[in-house]
């Protein structure tokens, strides 16, 4: 298949998080990563980003598939399930908030700037030599910090997952692609959303009940 | 005389817990898969041969191969 730009996009990627390592600054640039995706669905109603756009996730396709450090095991049943879909889109949004309210006790001046990058939600990680001051308020910088935890948690979390099972699994659970499928879940209320689902249901349980009379087919 | 039914293979979506991600669009030999608006997989029944490709792909492991009797 032919190669298109957008099937390079993993490299926008890598490079993002190596100049984190280099100047918490970049880190803003992430702002593209949450809005392009947000964007798309609420402008044109599809999740043309997940599909076609994120570097996060062709990374994980290469890094799992093409150099091999994918087990490329079945997820887990409760990891796809809605419950933690979605329990894992407002734990994360409870958590970016809190990010931005640290953010801004900085910007009041309540609160020092931390030059430290937060693994997972709870690992303190050094990232001083980031820092090169910022002709800004200081809460630009913290919310540079903040805003990179984000990202790099994300990373190991997804990293995590693409070993343990399929390359792309964090494609399953990333509380981007959750909330621009309710985004578009929304905008096409209007469209056979439930008819076009409870058909294709339907054609299951048709097909299921008819391999079954034959005493051939089990489905799930 | 009778006559056999044809076996063939097509892929099947579980719809109501697709996560659109699209991985499966990407590795379909015959186009036979597209997003319907950002919401789930959909199967062109008619261009879908059951290669299983997406069912490989699918990160979250909710297509399947099955026959359909034609």
């Amino acid at each position: 298949m032919k190669k298109r730009w957008y099937d390079y996009l993993w490299i926008v990627e890598l490079t993002y998080m190596a100049l984190g390592l280099f100047n918490i600054l970049f880190a803003w640039l992430g702002m593209l990563f949450f809005c392009i995706p947000l964007m798309i669905s609420l402008v044109w109603g599809t999740k043309g980003y997940c599909n076609r756009y994120c570097g996060r996730g062709q990374l994980f396709g290469l890094l799992g598939g093409r150099f091999g450090l994918s087990r490329k095991k079945d997820v887990p049943k409760w990891l796809r399930s809605k419950w933690f879909r979605y329990g894992f889109l407002i734990f994360f949004f409870i958590m970016f908030f809190q990010m931005l309210w640290n953010t801004y006790l900085v910007f009041a001046g309540v609160q020092n700037l931390r030059q430290a990058v937060t693994l997972l939600w709870t690992f303190q990680l050094p990232w001083h030599w980031a820092y090169h001051g910022t002709l800004f308020s200081p809460g630009v910088a913290q919310f540079a910090f903040g805003f990179y935890s984000v990202m790099l948690t994300s990373t190991v979390l997804g990293l995590l997952t693409m070993a343990l099972f399929k390359p792309r699994s964090w494609c399953v659970y990333c509380p981007m692609g959750t909330m621009t499928q309710l985004i578009c879940k929304a905008k096409h209320r209007k469209d056979d959303i439930v008819t076009g689902q409870k058909s294709e249901l339907k054609q299951i349980c048709q097909t299921k009940e008819r391999r079954s009379s034959y005493g051939t087919f089990q489905f799930f | 005389m009778e006559i056999k039914a044809k076996a063939k293979r097509c892929a099947f979506v579980r719809t109501d817990i697709c996560v659109a991600c699209g991985c499966c669009v990407k590795v379909c030999p015959l186009s036979a898969i597209q997003i319907w608006n950002g919401i789930w997989a959909k199967v062109d029944r008619a261009k879908c041969v059951g290669c299983g490709k997406c069912a490989r792909e699918c990160p979250a492991s909710i297509i399947e191969i099955q026959e359909v009797t034609v």
